[in-house]
């Protein structure tokens, strides 16, 4: 062996100025040298370090529920996240508002040739701030590489594991007549946010995404009023409208909702105003719908306002019986109107 | 919001809902036709029927774009985008229109067609300057409201001699759709509708003013208010009609005084006319043939006219012989009367074109008032 070669040696990935290439998932040194350099600097864990083809878990007090959730949300970066915690938080959420503590993620990525690794490394560096913030931890990943052209920079796939108590008997079916509904802020933030950021739009608001993790929020809630919560959810693509109705229809109610009392950022609903849209349609990535016994909805609502997640938290309206399990709006001129599904494509690559 | 709240204030709402059930005298019927979809889409959202005395009635009109729109013409887009392969930009609601053979815009882009949604001409002619490879055709639909736009962007595409750009141009005119429903027989035989007065456009009035409307007042004695697109606008209007209804006058008044004035913007209206000129007929989906109803591009622009550009036949194309869109948008039928309605008709698998669009009769109806039709029982 010559005296130049250096056994085991290999020079360090240019995370500034390298690109992704087809090397990155081709299962060979580069790859490996992708994941350690990059990935496990950020999101690096005992869990990990197992380095096998599965990660071993210990066992768990209570039953699991699991989830998952793919995220193509285009742009990758927007005012107040990213594809990389918005991964993490729309994982951690649907577990949250299960009443679940989220504990393990995974995450696969789909990536294409081409894309900037220190756009890779920001990406990984926030799921592993929101990873931190929301006391989860990743356990598993993937990556593969397409060519140029075939993908839209990354794509990410996360599913989560979390616990919930054998108690828990949170479900969508189980919202009755009289029940309250409680929203835990205001609407439309992380779509117009996105929205905004379309180069065909070309308008420049401070709209920021509510892209956080619930799971701090629901925990206080669960802790507050176990008892008389009978469902959460989180009301991401479809917005409001969609969560309400999908609600009404599996537990076979209506709801009536009273416009004046959900809470709208003016910027929000200026935008919306502009391009024709629903506040009510528009995705949020970091709001609660509560279902909950109304006698004791005000107080959760003082509970809720407690948490920086939940300060602007509001009673939107009430469950009704209704045989048709519409959604009804008392508007703020004082007439009734439907609250439909969306029916359109007006935002695709939202989340 | 500054200048959007004021306009829908509900202590508001309820005083002009007080003056207008003070007005009505009870042994009349005032049946008011809202020509606008802007109008239909704001009465049915803010859920304004429930305001009103059981004995005003609004009749939807035909003043949504994407409605009047016949198959045909959405046939060319798509064959633009799937025989010529071209980029066809457009805007968002017509790409769920029903075209022939089971097709819409969004299933010939499923196919591979390039179509791509746009918020404005400008987008599409942005996106001919970034392809100088690749042909780019604005499918242009609308009222007057639209018209303009469209105009500034041939002159811009003339001016800066972008070859790949052309525009299929479907730009009605609001006067000729009104005085077509005035001329209909059915309006005034004893089954049809009598109306009593037109809530007249808002963004078409401010662009080609009020005064073209006094024909109508005049000659078909019927009262005419132009009234904004905000809930408040219609309610005042709406009261203004019932009071020019009860003294027997037939006049244009204009409630949306801080917006259109009587000959509306000549800036605009020159523009228009520097770059269209009147087509002979022009079909409309539900009012068929009406002769000088539409704009096509002069043949000085030509080049920019893909009618011209490409060898495009206009076919006329039947609806379905179940879909009522037609006798919706004359407001003969409301939606409820159409059986198609709710059940193989939905905003998600439209078969008639008032289901498409937001502003559509059909659409509003069932998107915001069908809890209305399980309380009378007729669901």
């Amino acid at each position: 062996m010559s005296r130049q070669v250096k056994p085991g040696y290999a020079r360090a990935l240019d995370i500034r100025h390298g690109r992704v290439d087809l090397s990155h998932g081709g299962g060979g040194r580069a790859m490996v040298q992708l994941i350690r350099e990059l990935f496990a600097r950020h999101l690096g864990n005992a869990y990990l370090e197992q380095g096998n083809d599965g990660t071993v878990l210990p066992p768990l007090p209570g039953r699991l529920v699991v989830t998952t959730d793919s995220h193509v949300v285009s742009p990758l970066f927007f005012p107040g996240g990213d594809i990389g915690c918005l991964a993490v938080h729309g994982t951690v959420n649907d577990l949250a508002v299960m009443g679940a503590q989220p504990l393990w993620l995974t995450a696969g990525f789909i990536l294409e040739e081409g894309f900037p690794l220190a756009d890779l490394d920001r990406i990984a560096a926030s799921m592993a701030r929101a990873c931190r913030e929301a006391g989860v931890h990743l356990v598993a990943g993937d990556t593969k590489v397409v060519e140029r052209g075939k993908g839209d920079g990354v794509f990410i796939t996360t599913s989560g594991i979390g616990v919930v108590a054998e108690s828990c008997t949170l479900s969508g079916a189980a919202a009755r007549p009289g029940d309250a509904v409680l929203l835990s802020g205001t609407l439309g933030d992380h779509g117009m946010a996105i929205m905004s950021q379309r180069e065909n739009l070309g308008f420049d608001t401070p709209i920021h995404s509510d892209t956080a993790a619930l799971n701090g929020l629901t925990a206080l809630m669960m802790q507050h009023a176990d008892g008389a919560i009978r469902l959460m959810r989180d009301p991401t693509r479809g917005g409001l409208a969609a969560t309400l109705n999908e609600i009404a229809d599996q537990s076979g109610v209506g709801v009536l909702l009273d416009e004046a009392m959900i809470p709208l950022r003016p910027e929000v609903e200026a935008a919306c105003e502009l391009l024709g849209l629903d506040p009510l349609n528009v995705a949020n990535e970091g709001k609660l719908v509560a279902v909950c016994d109304a006698a004791l909805a005000p107080a959760l609502v003082q509970c809720m306002r407690t948490h920086p997640l939940g300060r602007e938290a509001a009673p939107i309206g009430t469950v009704i019986a209704d045989p048709h399990h519409f959604v009804q709006m008392q508007t703020r001129l004082g007439g009734r109107r439907m609250v439909d599904w969306l029916s359109g494509e007006q935002l695709p690559r939202i989340c | 919001m500054k200048y959007i709240d004021e306009f829908r204030d509900g202590a508001l709402a309820a005083d002009i809902a007080r003056a207008i059930a003070a007005a009505v005298e009870p042994e009349r019927t005032y049946r008011f036709m809202e020509f606008c979809g802007g109008h239909t889409h704001a009465i049915a959202r803010y859920g304004l029927p429930d305001l009103l005395p059981a004995n005003v009635l609004m009749i939807h009109g035909p003043g949504c774009p994407v409605c009047v729109l016949p198959i045909g013409r959405i046939d060319m887009a798509i064959e633009l985008a799937l025989e010529h392969h071209a980029i066809v930009c457009t805007y968002a609601d017509t790409l769920r229109v029903p075209a022939s053979g089971g097709l819409t815009l969004m299933r010939a882009r499923a196919q591979g067609g390039d179509i791509r949604m746009v918020y404005s001409v400008d987008d599409a002619l942005r996106t001919a300057r970034e392809h100088p490879d690749r042909e780019v055709v604005f499918f242009a639909i609308g009222f007057e409201t639209t018209t303009p736009p469209t105009a500034v962007a041939l002159l811009q595409a003339a001016a800066e001699d972008l070859a790949n750009f052309s525009v299929l141009c479907c730009h009605v005119l609001t006067p000729a759709a009104i005085a077509a429903i005035l001329d209909a027989p059915a309006c005034e035989a004893p089954t049809g509708v009598p109306l009593d007065g037109f809530v007249g456009p808002a963004h078409v009035s401010t662009v080609i003013g009020s005064d073209p409307y006094a024909a109508f007042a005049c000659a078909y004695r019927k009262p005419v208010v132009i009234a904004g697109f905000e809930p408040l606008d219609v309610m005042q209007a709406i009261l203004m009609l019932v009071r020019q209804v009860n003294s027997g006058r037939a006049e244009v008044e204009n409630e949306f005084t801080r917006a259109v004035t009587p000959a509306g913007n000549r800036k605009a209206q020159q523009l228009m006319d520097q770059v269209f000129e009147l087509r002979p007929s022009f079909e409309w989906r539900g009012l068929g043939e009406i002769q000088r109803s539409a704009l096509r591009i002069r043949e000085r622009y030509a080049r920019l006219d893909a009618e011209r550009r490409y060898p495009l036949a206009y076919r006329t194309i039947a609806d379905n012989r179940a879909c009522e869109c037609g006798p919706i948008l004359r407001g003969l039928k409301r939606p409820i009367d159409c059986k198609l309605f709710g059940s193989v008709c939905t905003p998600e698998t439209p078969m008639g074109s008032c289901m498409v669009s937001s502003e559509g009769a059909c659409a509003a109806h069932y998107t915001y008032g069908r809890h209305k039709d399980t309380v009378e029982g007729t669901a």
